[in-house]
């Protein structure tokens, strides 16, 4: 079980926690074609190595935010607010 | 039989002027206070303790510790069965009684013992090849009760268990020399330290011969406050430093802790110290699984910690120079030392005991006695060339050499590294967060393990660079003890009845991989995972495969370490606390009226108001009818309630929802489809504006966490720059809903004004207002078809609301409803319950919300997802009625609509379906392809063999006009 840095509570248990995948992902417009569409359905990178993906402190403040995870180590390099554009 | 007392000092561990008396299948046999069910057993001269898993051969004590593989034994309380607890661990408490396992009629005369002597047709794999046709299936049950161990209990036991988590700087898991070093190190420099030790007290392999150093260690470890568990075992690593320990309890003498079993903890540490030693190694010899043949270590531990001779005449069988310092210690406990045969040649030998014989280059080819050791033959190491020499003994010694216990190491993501001299695989550098000290580490000079593990500790607390470990100290071992040219079988895994010539037979059937060696043999599974058995494995794995250990390489160590029950797992999350249900607020003045609850989603809920003689089902039909023909009361305070308001929140509801809630005028509401980004429906519901900026959304009762972790998902996550707040009250509200043709004159009777009525108000409108002073939210919307009124009112007032209607109810020959029959009556009228007749692709089109999509401006959560192909799709499943052709038959839900019987292309299903009271005939609801075009055809429901005819009908089967719903 991570411990995950909530960038307002602090550190707690993964348990407190819900994850909702691939961070950054852009939402296409009505009149996307549907391969665009399905890109952005569907389609995730699995990378081996740093992940950024968002996070739901569920069982705390309720709020989301984004981290940089690896893949590999579960290392948390970066924690920072929702609205924030991807570190580096 | 040869088990007996040794006199003082041995015996450290136990107290001889507290004897205790315990019961080994049926037989009561006396013990003494401190000692496990294992060494009171071998005092006592039981030998045979078990039989094995496969070949049921006969199997004793081998261990002293968690490595135990075949003292296994099952733990009778009552009718209450502890399984398969190794009789190493198990402390000895007056009363305690135990049995064998896997035996039938009784250990001594065990009938699946011809599986042994069929073992030469039950190699590797045995079962994967013979039992294929026609299939596993028929044999396994009698596979099953040959194979396997203890049973377990079908009763449930008293047992409590608990689960504790804590934050640490640092935790140090084990308490010999180099974690007791460790500790006591971090905690003089000020670090919060925690030490697990898995026995009954610290001190380890130098604690139980009474060594002065250690103690020393144990009072500097306690003075710098170190907090010592005992009875505690870290069993996992996972991420982030986080360690699991299992504390047990059980059978611990102390009766203040007797109603816990076991107790889980969780520790997060800044820095993990793992110092769980090492492993002894066995010998590989024929027959080298007799009882009487045991871990050279052990022996000794039984007589300085238990003062138990477990034998009187011994031949030690020797791989490492460990054997000698054990043969002078057990020479000088009074034990005969018969020979010693070193397996290495002279060479590789380092080391001598005074006035022990021992022999270079020689082995054991063949082992006397088959349920107890009477003696073994000595051969040369090739097997081949004579002398010959017959020893008489009644205990054979195993010392093959020591495995670091790595475990923790390779859990935390530790690489190791093949040490060929010693025929070991040690850590290769540190892993993550994870520091090894001592012999886990490789170190085995007691200086040197004493002195790293110190400075690791104190590095750890001040945050220095841990130094890297002085690996070495352990003599020269020869990597395969095995002596070719002999017969018998010679074990490898004693567990699992693996043998080198199963290994053999892998390599011969081409599997490289140690993991498909492992799954192949199973060698290195069950309750031991291998712990005395891996590196023989892996080594003539190599062997037969022409490798390097290091090449064939080791299996994943994976959590847990050592077994740990479901029960400390699982802790208190059991009964009514497994999954806690919520309560109505007026729970008690349903219980008072009859209710019969059942679970809902998460709610306990009136099922049904049965009346003395009634069923649930005829209870259900009688309130139905009733509220069809005069009126209903229904507690619907689980309805799921948000607030959402702000200067956005219309705009913000027109991109959560089918349907247009910005056009609502205050005090209007609308019916509302939530949908997910694939266009599926997740739920429904009812949004009503309250005024500009504020509306009030009703979800179902299962729906609402879902439905507020969306809506605050969208905000938060994609429409950052829209003003809106989402509060969900579900809880402060209760909810009365009357419902029937005289659902206002109820209301009326119980202090409802005029501004109420049916003429007064419309369908689907909200209305503020008061009732005895207390303020009350009414909606108009109806679930039943009927003039219903649903009344939202402060939590704490719902059950004066009740039972003022319930009053008006009466009188009016009407009655309380429950959710069955809420369930016939929106089913009659055809409407939709998300999750019941919906499923995980289920669109809106399906089920008749297609309509006004293209119309409507905002890009709503899944408005493109119903554009795709798929969703467009003509012979997708739609939400139509059926009712069958004679009237009379339920539709079962569930069943499938197809031409032919099952197996075959099915065309939809049946989704709700009750018997209607109203009509007097059953009426369903089914997903059906192309179902909208199909009205009036006769289609097939095929369910468990029968075939049920039935006809496509139009929805609502009751008051198809909707008139009803006005009063």
């Amino acid at each position: 079980m991570m411990q995950i840095p909530c960038i307002y509570c602090g550190p707690r248990d993964e348990s407190e926690f819900v994850c909702g995948g691939t961070a950054h992902l852009t939402r296409p417009p009505l009149e996307s074609d549907d391969r665009q569409w399905a890109e952005y359905l569907f389609f995730r990178e699995n990378p081996k190595g740093a992940h950024l993906e968002r996070w739901r402190h569920a069982y705390g403040c309720g709020q989301w935010f984004n981290l940089e995870r690896d893949t590999v180590t579960h290392e948390i390099r970066a924690v920072y607010p929702i609205t924030q554009a991807a570190p580096r | 039989m040869s088990g007996t007392r040794l006199g003082e000092p041995y015996g450290r561990r136990i107290d001889r002027s507290r004897p205790i008396s315990f019961m080994f299948n049926g037989r009561v046999l006396a013990g003494l206070q401190g000692d496990t069910l294992a060494s009171a057993l071998l005092a006592n001269g039981v030998r045979l303790v078990g039989r094995s898993f496969k070949l049921h051969r006969p199997r004793g004590i081998f261990a002293a510790g968690i490595e135990e593989p075949t003292g296994i034994v099952d733990l009778v309380d009552g009718r209450h069965r502890t399984p398969d607890e190794r009789a190493t661990l198990v402390e000895l408490v007056d009363g305690l009684a135990a049995e064998s396992v896997n035996c039938w009629p009784s250990v001594g005369f065990d009938l699946g013992a011809v599986n042994g002597w069929f073992s030469p047709l039950l190699p590797a794999g045995f079962y994967y090849k013979t039992f294929k046709w026609p299939g596993w299936r028929p044999f396994e049950p009698a596979i099953r009760r040959m194979a396997g161990l203890g049973r377990a209990s079908l009763e449930r036991g008293g047992e409590v268990y608990e689960e504790i988590s804590e934050n640490v700087d640092l935790l140090v898991a084990g308490s010999g020399i180099a974690g007791l070093a460790a500790a006591a190190a971090a905690a003089e420099a000020g670090a919060r330290t925690v030490l697990l030790c898995a026995g009954r007290e610290p001190g380890g392999a130098l604690g139980w011969r009474g060594d002065a150093e250690v103690g020393d260690l144990l009072v500097r470890a306690r003075r710098a406050g170190v907090r010592i568990l005992t009875r505690t075992l870290a069993f996992g690593v996972y991420d982030h430093n986080l360690v699991c320990a299992s504390e047990r309890l059980a059978h611990v003498p102390a009766s203040a802790t007797r109603r816990l079993s076991e107790r889980l903890w969780k520790f997060r540490a800044r820095s993990i110290v793992a110092a769980q030693g090492a492993f002894e190694r066995p010998m590989l010899f024929p027959d080298n699984d007799r009882p009487g043949v045991m871990l050279a270590g052990a022996v000794d531990e039984y007589a300085h910690a238990y003062g138990v001779a477990c034998g009187r005449r011994v031949v030690i069988a020797a791989n490492c120079d460990s054997a000698y310092r054990v043969a002078e210690s057990l020479q000088a406990a009074g034990i005969e030392v018969v020979a010693l045969l070193d397996r290495r040649p002279s060479v590789d030998i380092g080391t001598h005991a005074a006035g022990v014989r021992a022999i270079a280059n020689t082995g054991i080819g063949k082992v006397i006695g088959a349920r107890s050791v009477r003696g073994c033959v000595a051969v040369p190491a090739d097997g081949h060339s004579a002398p010959r020499l017959r020893l008489e003994c009644d205990l054979i010694l195993v010392a093959g050499g020591h495995a670091p216990a790595v475990h923790l190491h390779s859990q935390a993501g530790g690489r190791l590294r093949w040490l060929a001299e010693s025929s070991m695989f040690v850590p290769d550098g540190n892993a993550r967060g994870l520091v090894s000290v001592g012999a886990c580490a490789g170190v085995f000079g007691r200086e040197a393990a004493a002195q790293h593990a110190a400075d690791v500790g104190r590095a750890l607390a001040l945050g220095f660079t841990v130094p890297a470990a002085p690996v070495g100290g352990a003599s020269r071992s020869l990597a395969s003890s095995r002596i070719a040219a002999v017969r018998g079988k010679q074990l490898v895994d004693l567990q699992n009845d693996v043998a080198v010539s199963d290994v053999e037979l892998a390599a011969r059937e081409n599997y490289r991989s140690v993991e498909h060696l492992k799954r192949y043999t199973t060698t290195g599974m069950a309750t031991d995972q291998g712990k005395t058995s891996n590196v023989n494995a892996l080594v003539l794995m190599g062997e037969f495969t022409h490798r390097e250990p290091a090449e064939v390489g080791t299996t994943r160590f994976r959590p847990p370490y050592s077994p740990v029950t479901f029960g400390a797992l699982i802790g208190r999350r059991v009964g009514a606390l497994y999954r806690p249900l919520k309560r109505l607020a007026a729970v008690e003045w349903h219980a008072r009226h009859g209710a019969l609850f059942e679970q809902f989603g998460n709610w306990s809920r009136p099922a049904a108001y049965p009346r003395s003689g009634e069923s649930l089902h005829q209870a259900a039909q009688r309130e139905a009818l009733t509220v069809r023909r005069t009126v209903g009361l229904f507690d619907g305070s689980p309805l799921g309630k948000l607030e959402v308001w702000g200067a956005d929140a219309a705009r913000f509801l027109d991109l959560m929802y089918l349907g247009t809630m910005s056009t609502l005028a205050p005090g209007q509401a609308r019916y509302g489809l939530l949908l997910n980004e694939n266009g599926v429906i997740v739920d429904d519901g009812i949004v009503a504006r309250v005024d500009e900026r504020r509306f009030w959304v009703n979800t179902t009762s299962a729906g609402i966490e879902r439905t507020a972790a969306a809506f605050e998902e969208w905000l938060q996550c994609e429409y950052t720059d829209l003003r809106v707040l989402v509060t969900p009250v579900t809880s402060r509200y209760g909810n009365a809903t009357i419902s029937g043709p005289k659902a206002f004159e109820v209301m009326a009777a119980a202090g409802f004004g005029a501004e109420f009525s049916p003429q007064a108000t419309r369908h689907m409108t909200l209305h503020d207002g008061h009732w005895r002073g207390v303020p009350v939210r009414v909606l108009r919307a109806s679930f039943t078809g009927e003039l219903s009124y649903e009344i939202n009112l402060p939590a704490g007032e719902t059950e004066q609301l009740l039972q003022a209607l319930a009053e008006g109810v009466e009188t009016r020959e009407g009655c309380l409803y429950g959710i069955e029959a809420l369930e016939i009556l929106r089913t009659e009228k055809g409407y939709l319950h998300v999750g019941t007749d919906t499923d995980g692709t289920t669109l809106p089109g399906d089920v008749g919300f297609a309509r006004g999509i293209d119309r409507k401006a905002a890009n709503f959560v899944g408005r493109r997802s119903l554009l795709r192909p798929a969703a467009r799709d003509p012979q997708r499943l739609r939400l139509v009625g059926l009712a069958p052709l004679d009237g009379r038959t339920l539709l079962p839900t569930g069943a499938q609509i197809a031409n032919a019987p099952p197996p075959t292309q099915t065309e939809g299903h049946v989704t709700s379906s009750y018997p209607s009271p109203s009509l007097g005939s059953p009426v369903a609801l089914a997903m059906l392809a192309r179902g909208g075009e199909r009205l009036g055809e006769q289609v097939t429901v095929h369910h468990l063999g029968r075939r049920i005819e039935a006809r496509v009908v139009s929805t609502p089967f009751v008051d198809p006009k909707g008139e009803r719903l006005h009063g």
